[in-house]
């Protein structure tokens, strides 16, 4: 009875908590006010690329193109400013442009029925490529002076950094849609079993683009957060690790990506399992190689226990759903 | 003729539409679209490209071609086993430096370094193949994992070791010689790409391992009920691309003597680009090495043509990523409608203008007008049997007929309420003969040739003939015999009624029309089947004349008899006999008094006949109406007729009622009765012939008394 209580949300949590006490207790400095604000902060942006994941995820698909869509559509924004656009017009092309990635990753895999990992691959090969050599000139884009973007950065209302208050919001937010309404819902029928939604007259497929568009603005809000706290983009960030980090938040968290499972609850504590473990690898001044491998070391621990406990369901997997 | 039916006919005789759907059917036309992407990315960059083509330039390309293609050639294996390997990248990386540290750090010879390469390569892709394989995780995200993993690894040992690298004096005329020496003309990396290339497609279409992935890949499921391991199959193709990347790492290693930072970067995009644009199949089962190749020519020719050209930061990834969308989208939609494109053209109807026929009508007066005669017949086997298309009787009177179900059905004289299977053939057993020595051969429908002897065994003559030069779906496989019979000097004689459909989708060829059908010899002294005739409309039933001078043999779809003579001025030539009949014409068989019978499948309609003036209707028929809805000839009505060797009717025997034998396909005439088969009945009548001879057998007549 208690064994069957432990679904993997209880384990990261149960884990996240051990952590968290071991590194109160053996690290210095950890439980610094400062320091648990540099955690929530660290993972405010990762928890919004994460909650845009997990709702792709759990519709039964991946999107690989979001940290190319979050670094190019804000290097192109501030590249624009920059130019001299002014901010409405600079917003509605970036913003017009995400919606479009967002729609043809929507449209190739809910109509032309394409495995989602191809088509953004694909699409965010295309994304980074072309921003990189048709719109900028460097790697790096600078937030022009005075622009609300650096104000954004600097407000601290109740002495918290406001991108935590957007982390929470857009959190509330996909909460109220998961869980209250129609849509919302189906999401998780879709994700269970696609075809069985299609028959009983869900718009499967409309459904699934408007879930790769948000899984795209998601990125934008996260990219515009990273520039504000870091005042420039630099669009290299597309070649690291960032994206398994997103993976592994939401994998971890126990959103199997066989679909259908998990919630905002899972991407929290998998966020704050990573957020934890980041800061205390970084406290412990282990270098950045290192926690690469060690990061992606649990991710693939991580999917092998997923395997494990949601497995392939060979009623309902699709040739080529690799 | 109108001068707008003369255009139809020209229009749809003249122009060989049936050509695009066994076009569509053949599997190299998967390799149209790479092979012209091919072309043109070659052509086009090669011809932007000041010196693309100087041998030099050629040179270098060709060196990072080969390493290219071997990461691709392991790629696609895993491709076409049903996976993906996107740890390709990072195999081939630490490949490279375990080649680079056994050969710098430990001065180890040539042959070491080598090995480790290979060893890393394939522990790295077994690692892989456990997971994806065994444990079965999803191929796309666990090497996504492990790829990182590879790549964190690989960068944490340059960091360590890249400059003791540098500093290392180490020297090896064969290190050298791998990295920067040809051999006839052509660098190492690109001889081992193609050996590889060989051998990968040779194993994998001739060999059993090589059959086993592309099985799994095809269908898991299939492949596991057929009894093949699955998961070692899955866990082994990971092992191979593992081995690939180790060795394409070895020979950077080579090449550069050094490990950077950058080396293998972008490769599983790169890689996983250059198999999918070359043809393979996502999800597996459909591909071959030379689309690897093909994919690996365009996308290397195109990178490296766009960085040569200048373009900047970011252009390739983005020209990669429109590929990559590109060509797995036409992949998934090509995979999805390909069935219903050929299902909508192939069928091609021609044109034909059937001559003025007798009417058929009871009380006509015309010679072919039916009668009732055969709904007398008694019944054998009603209700026991499917499909008796021909029936036969041997020397001690028990009759035999074969069924739907693949097997010949022996009822036992004299009153024949007994049956046994005789023999289980497979296919659809069609027309039957005797032979001198008291064999039963049959024509098995989708099969060929079989012969039965009276213990049971059943050996196959022959499947196929000579392949003609214009052929474009291979057309030396037999794909309905039909009707045969046995020449004194043992040679058989059977036709082949179509080529263009398998036996059970006949009623397609009535549509289509087109003449396809053959008239065979089968030489039982060399094993050979020979092509004698072709191009009728539906041949079927075949009889040797009484004198064994000329073979009998009809025209289904034209309604006619025509014969083919062996011997005398005309031999080797083939003349009409009998045409125009208002019947479709089915087998042919002696009859007693020097004459013979017919069996005449159904009957010639008004409307059929004018559709068969107006292919463009039919064509739009078959593509836009579910085939229960088509007009097809009318099988519903049928009969039996004699005639003599002049050509002339003799007499008809009907079934008006349409109940006991509405379609007939077969009769055989045995000691004063006739043996009445139908393809789609379910007895066979058993009808006494006034006058005939009591006493006459076919076994006797064609053979002598024993």
């Amino acid at each position: 009875m208690l064994l069957r209580n432990l679904d993997q949300a209880r384990i990261v949590l149960a884990i996240t908590v051990a952590i968290f006490i071991a590194a109160a207790l053996g690290l210095p400095g950890f439980l610094d006010p400062g320091n648990l604000i540099a955690i929530v902060r660290s993972i405010s942006v990762l928890g919004i690329l994460a909650l845009g994941m997990a709702l792709v995820v759990i519709g039964r698909g991946i999107d690989l193109s979001m940290v190319a869509v979050m670094a190019m559509s804000v290097a192109w924004y501030l590249h624009l400013l920059n130019a001299g656009w002014g901010d409405h017009a600079a917003l509605g092309v970036t913003l017009g442009a995400v919606l479009l990635i967002g729609a043809i990753n929507g449209v190739l895999v809910a109509y032309a029925e394409v495995p989602a990992i191809f088509v953004t691959l694909a699409t965010g090969s295309f994304a980074f490529g072309f921003v990189r050599s048709q719109v900028i000139t460097s790697d790096a884009v600078n937030v022009p002076a005075r622009h609300w973007i650096l104000t954004l950065g600097q407000m601290r209302p109740g002495g918290v950094p406001a991108d935590i208050y957007v982390f929470l919001c857009l959190a509330v937010a996909a909460f109220l849609f998961l869980r209250f309404t129609k849509w919302g819902r189906y999401v998780y029928y879709a994700g269970d079993n696609p075809v069985a939604a299609r028959n009983s007259g869900m718009p499967v497929r409309p459904m699934l683009v408007l879930r790769y568009v948000i899984a795209a603005l998601s990125a934008f809000v996260a990219g515009l957060l990273t520039a504000a706290s870091l005042q420039s983009i630099n669009t290299r960030v597309v070649n690291s690790t960032l994206l398994y980090d997103i993976v592994l938040v939401a994998v971890i968290g126990g959103i199997g990506l066989s679909g259908g499972k998990g919630g905002v609850r899972n991407v929290l504590i998998g966020a704050a399992l990573i957020g934890i473990m980041l800061n205390a690898m970084t406290i412990l001044d282990i270098p950045q190689l290192y926690q690469n491998l060690i990061k992606s070391t649990i991710l693939l621990v991580a999917i092998v226990v997923d395997g494990l406990l949601n497995p392939r369901d060979e009623q309902t997997a699709q040739q080529g759903d690799i | 003729m109108h001068f707008r039916e003369r255009l139809q006919a020209w229009r749809y005789n003249l122009i060989p539409d049936h050509v695009i759907g066994e076009l569509l059917q053949k599997r190299w036309i998967d390799n149209a679209i790479p092979f012209l992407a091919l072309v043109i990315v070659v052509a086009g960059f090669g011809s932007a490209i000041p010196g693309f083509f100087n041998p030099a330039s050629l040179q270098d390309s060709t060196r990072q071609l080969g390493e290219f293609t071997l990461v691709v050639i392991g790629l696609t294996v895993v491709m076409l086993g049903g996976g993906i390997d996107l740890s390709v990248g990072s195999i081939f990386a630490l490949g490279c430096f375990a080649a680079v540290a056994c050969f710098f750090l430990f001065h180890l010879p040539t042959g070491v370094a080598f090995l480790a390469a290979l060893g890393v390569g394939v522990l790295f892709g077994a690692a892989n193949g456990y997971l994806v394989g065994y444990l079965r995780l999803r191929a796309f995200i666990t090497t996504l994992v492990t790829f990182i993993i590879g790549r964190a690894i690989y960068d944490i040992l340059v960091v360590s070791f890249g400059a003791r690298v540098q500093l290392s004096d180490a020297q090896s005329d064969l290190w050298d010689f791998i990295g920067d020496g040809t051999l006839l003309g052509m660098s190492v990396s690109v001889l081992a790409a193609l050996a590889l290339a060989v051998v990968t497609h040779v194993v994998l279409t001739r060999a059993r391992p090589g059959w086993h992935v592309l099985a799994v890949g095809g269908s898991r499921r299939s492949a596991h009920n057929a009894g093949i391991r699955v998961r070692r199959t899955v866990f082994l193709t990971y092992v191979f691309s593992g081995a690939c990347a180790g060795a394409a790492g070895f020979l950077i290693a080579t090449r550069l003597s050094g490990a950077g930072p950058g080396t293998g970067q972008g490769l599983e995009i790169l890689a996983l680009t250059a198999a999918v644009v070359g043809g393979n199949s996502l999800g597996g089962g459909r591909g071959s090495v030379v689309k690897g190749i093909m994919g690996a020519v365009i996308v290397l020719v195109m990178t490296n043509g766009l960085i040569r050209l200048g373009y900047g930061t970011g252009t390739n990834q983005m020209v990669l990523g429109l590929l990559l969308a590109a060509a797995v989208t036409i992949d998934i939609r090509w995979l999805k409608n390909r069935h219903k494109v050929l299902n909508e053209v192939y069928v091609a109807p021609v044109y034909l203008r059937m001559g003025e026929t007798q009417s058929a009508a009871p009380g006509s007066g015309t010679p072919y007008a039916l009668n009732n005669r055969l709904a007398e017949a008694e019944a054998i086997g009603l209700g026991d049997l499917e499909g008796p298309e021909d029936v036969i009787l041997d020397r001690d009177d028990h009759l035999y007929c074969g069924t739907r179900h693949g097997e010949i059905v022996r009822f036992f004289a004299p009153d024949y309420t007994r049956s046994e299977v005789f023999a289980h053939v497979g296919g659809f057993p069609l027309g039957l003969a005797f032979d001198r020595a008291g064999n039963l051969l049959s024509c098995v429908g989708a099969m060929g040739l079989y012969r039965i002897s009276p213990d049971r065994r059943v050996t196959r003559l022959s499947a196929e003939t000579r392949r003609s030069w214009t052929s474009i779906q291979d057309d030396a496989r037999l794909r309905d015999p039909n009707d045969l019979d046995i020449a004194p000097d043992g040679k058989v004689y059977f036709t082949d009624s179509t080529k263009r459909y398998d036996a059970h989708d006949w009623a397609l060829d009535s549509i289509e029309n087109r003449a396809t059908g053959r008239l065979l010899v089968y030489d039982p002294a060399t094993g050979r089947t020979r092509t004698l005739l072709d191009g009728y409309r539906y041949t079927n039933g075949v009889t040797l004349a009484h004198d064994n001078r000329s073979v009998l043999f009809c025209e289904s779809w034209a309604c006619r008899i025509h014969r083919y003579w062996l011997d005398g001025p005309k031999a080797g030539t083939a003349e009409c006999l009998i045409r125009d009949m208002p019947g479709y014409p089915d087998n042919i068989n002696r009859a007693s008094d020097g004459t013979y019978w017919m069996a005449w499948l159904g009957m010639r309609t008004p409307s059929f006949d004018l559709s068969l003036r107006h292919p463009g209707m039919r064509r739009r028929m078959a593509r836009r109406l579910p085939q229960d809805e088509w007009l097809f000839p009318n099988i519903n009505t049928g009969g039996v007729v004699k005639f003599n060797d002049r050509g002339e009717i003799l007499q008809t025997f009907g079934d008006l009622t349409g109940t006991a034998h509405p379609m007939v396909t077969s009769m055989r005439e045995h000691k004063g009765y006739l043996y009445i088969g139908g393809i789609l009945n379910n007895r066979i009548g058993r009808y006494r012939i006034e006058g005939a001879d009591p006493t006459w057998t076919a076994n006797d007549a064609y053979w002598g008394r024993p």
